[in-house]
């Protein structure tokens, strides 16, 4: 139940939206967000978008970890050798 | 966007992090997740079996319908049995054991009970049905009282009178301390993603300052939660506690304020009773005196008290992170998710579900 799903928004109609997720079509509601545009993610749980997605806050989360990794192979290969 | 998502589930990022949570890790220390997403997720990626012996993960309460008290099912289901009311719940609920009985057996006997996917849901079937009384099951954390929220605003503004709330709405925070009050040995908590997306970070800021604990808010993706227990680690190791965060591209440490407002118009804080925890001081919501006449308690008193577990379960101690589902004596055998004894083993967030699914025992 407390499963949440990012949708991308397909159309918005006043408080209303269409969504994608997996292949198939949803209806969320808009009421708990503000200034959502059509291409948007958006966090849905049961029925109701809570939160856009930030997809650049996505991206840097990612290249900070590979760098991470790539910046400290000597700690990985310590590690291996124990 | 769900490029990005695949490269959360990715191998070697997730390998790469497992080394540097072995190599950070010193000290021995009980991290909880609250949240049955976690619980989930760390159980289907075998999680643990990755960590280090120094890590151990414990599950909390962190499953909404888990946490939902006998007496609440045992309520809905008297309502169900009065004339002219249906009661509208989300499908997860319709399982759980009450003392004696389930909303589902009870809708196979002819009760109106009806699954909703949404809120709005349950407001639509009263608009439909003037002639009835709809009461909908409002249960779970801080994210799902805004949509409950919306549903009596939208009730009080088309004036329907016959929309009712059960409320067993509750709050993450006080159920973590009164965790650590009872003695459950936690160093460091994996905070609720969700829960955290509405409310923000800093809702947890007054546990680390009193229990001196860390917390971590985590996404529910492998990478997620393995950089979660690292930050956690270093955390940990460098002595100091805090709160971060690492699933930033949902959460932030205001939170959401609109969503927020809604739920302090509408609710306030109440003494909820929690199945395992037992009453807990300000962790529940019930409706504010002015919502007072779309309160199902008020306008139809009922007289029900909270029933001890079935024999043998131990869904109190485990909500608690004091046993885990093995320690049962009815896990997989008298207790499966065809055929559940306790709450845990109902909704896929459930402990004693996810260890029975994932097999990981
Ligand atoms: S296995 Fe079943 S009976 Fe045992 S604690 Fe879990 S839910 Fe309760």
């Amino acid at each position: 139940m407390c499963l949440s799903v990012p949708a991308k928004i397909l159309n918005i109609e006043g408080s209303n939206a269409k969504a994608t997720v997996g292949g198939s079509i949803i209806n969320v509601s808009l009421q708990l967000v503000e200034n959502i545009e059509i291409g948007d993610y958006v966090l849905v749980h049961t029925g109701f978008a809570l939160e856009k997605i930030d997809a650049k806050t996505a991206r840097e989360t990612l290249a900070m970890l590979t760098s991470m990794v790539e910046e400290n192979p000597e700690d990985m290969i310590r590690f291996i050798e124990i | 966007m769900l490029k990005y998502l695949d490269e959360y589930r990715d191998k070697d990022l997730a390998q790469n992090l497992v080394a540097q949570i072995n190599y950070a890790s010193k000290k021995s220390i009980r991290i909880m997740e609250v949240c049955g997403g976690h619980t989930m997720a760390i159980r289907k990626y075998g999680i643990q079996n990755l960590l280090p012996p120094t890590i151990k993960l414990l599950s909390g309460p962190g499953c909404p319908v888990c946490v939902t008290s006998r007496s609440f099912i045992d309520k809905a289901i008297a309502y169900s049995a009065m004339p002219d009311i249906i009661i509208t719940t989300y499908g997860d609920l319709m399982r759980v054991p009450g003392t004696s009985s389930s909303l589902l057996k009870e809708k196979a006997r002819g009760a109106d009970v009806r699954i909703v996917v949404s809120t709005l849901d349950a407001v639509k079937i009263a608009k439909e049905n003037p002639e009835k009384t709809v009461i909908f099951l409002g249960i779970g954390f801080e994210t799902t009282t805004p949509p409950t929220a919306i549903a009596v605003l939208e009730a009080s503004k088309i004036k329907l009178k016959n929309f009712l709330i059960l409320s067993a709405h509750k709050l993450m925070p006080p159920a973590m301390a009164a965790l650590i009050d009872e003695g459950t040995l936690i160093d460091a908590y994996i905070g609720p993603g969700h829960v955290s997306t509405i409310a923000g970070s800093k809702i947890y800021k007054p546990l680390v300052n009193q229990y001196d604990i860390s917390v971590v808010i985590s996404g529910f993706e492998p990478v997620d939660i393995l950089q979660s227990i690292w930050m956690l680690v270093k955390q940990i190791e460098s002595g100091i506690p805090s709160v971060e965060i690492q699933y930033s591209r949902a959460v932030s440490q205001e939170g959401n304020l609109k969503a927020q407002n809604l739920v302090n118009d509408v609710f306030e804080p109440c003494t909820a009773f929690w199945r395992g925890l037992g009453a807990i001081p300000k962790s529940g919501l019930k409706l504010k005196p002015e919502y007072n006449s779309f309160e199902a308690e008020s306008l139809l008193p009922l007289e029900i008290a909270e029933k001890p577990e079935p024999k043998g379960c131990l869904c109190g101690q485990i909500l608690k992170g004091q046993k885990i589902p093995t320690d049962c004596k009815l896990f997989g055998k008298t207790c499966t998710p065809e055929k559940p004894v306790g709450a845990c083993m109902v909704s896929d967030e459930g402990t004693c579900a996810a260890y029975f699914k994932y097999n990981d025992y």
